[in-house]
């Protein structure tokens, strides 16, 4: 499998250091703030952040109510 | 550290002003369409209805005027640095990100967030009909999974096989079919509910466009700059 290789040779570059771990770092952390932030503005139940982000939440069609 | 600080600038500047320009693009456009569909909800809104099956508690929501345009532009800030954020990670798994790229990226991040999911949930209008939010949500998440992986799969893996695995995964939520609800419909006239699906889906791809262009720009610019 292609993607199996890909992977593979993506972890082979990590450890000889051609991708450097600050890399992996910053793009988890990037998913990770990213999802948190979306998911917060999009998605979060309590009422108070449902109604602030209402008009957003429509415009953007996420599932609201 | 330094590619930390070229993905969260990029996403910071790239999505803060695609969202600013989200935000004033959805007050001009489908806010006023939200407003009119709000005018058809019975007994004074969902909130009233929803806070007065519970009984009592009065829960904060902003105010009509400024106070409700206000708290819209900082969330769609807010979500245009999250997306911001996905999108200049992708970047680092590339050489380089021309701005014509930019676009192209752009333009998968509208599919993958707006267009794939609304084939199943289109945009809805308050006081629109729907089925269980919780259950929408998951298919919602599990689509744009699919649609994003996807996408990726058909346009980086060069094996014909691949690729046809790449559009079976984003068929399949579709097939598998969104959550619905019994009816369908709304209290909303139907004029104005086909009119608000084009208008977001519209906006939506002007906003994914302008973040995909502005995300490449910077990532290139701060990159030069070390």
């Amino acid at each position: 499998m292609n993607t199996v290789n890909e992977v593979k040779n993506t972890i082979a570059l990590i450890g000889t250091g051609a991708i450097p771990w600050a890399t992996v770092y910053a793009v988890t952390a990037a998913v990770i703030v990213g999802v948190l932030i979306i998911g917060t503005v999009g998605f979060a139940g309590p009422e108070i952040l449902h109604n602030a982000a209402h008009d957003v939440r429509h415009g953007l069609s996420f599932p609201c109510h | 550290m330094k590619m930390f600080n070229k993905i969260f600038l990029t996403a910071l500047l790239a999505g803060g002003i695609a969202g600013l320009f989200l935000g004033v693009v959805q007050n001009l456009t489908v806010v006023p369409m939200l407003l009119e569909a709000e005018t058809y909800e019975a007994t004074g809104g969902h909130h009233a209805a929803e806070t007065g099956a519970e009984g009592i508690v009065e829960v904060w929501s902003p105010e009509d005027g400024g106070e409700r345009t206000f708290y819209t532009v900082l969330n769609s800030v807010l979500v245009g640095i999250g997306f911001g954020l996905l999108l200049t990670a992708c970047y680092t798994f590339r050489q380089t990100v021309s701005l014509r790229s930019g676009i192209w990226w752009g333009l998968a991040g509208f599919a993958a967030f707006h267009l794939a999911p609304a084939l199943g949930l289109p945009p809805e209008l308050p006081g629109d009909t729907a089925a269980e939010v919780g259950a929408r949500q998951v298919w919602w998440v599990l689509t744009v999974l699919a649609t994003a992986i996807g996408l990726w799969i058909i346009v980086f893996q060069p094996a014909r096989y691949l690729k046809l695995a790449g559009v079976a995964l984003i068929v399949l939520p579709q097939l598998f079919g969104a959550p619905q609800p019994e009816v369908h419909g709304g209290l909303a006239p139907d004029d104005l509910r086909s009119t608000f699906i084009l208008t977001s889906l519209i906006s939506n791809a002007i906003f994914w466009t302008v973040l995909g262009l502005l995300s490449a720009y910077f990532f290139n610019r701060i990159g030069e700059q070390g």
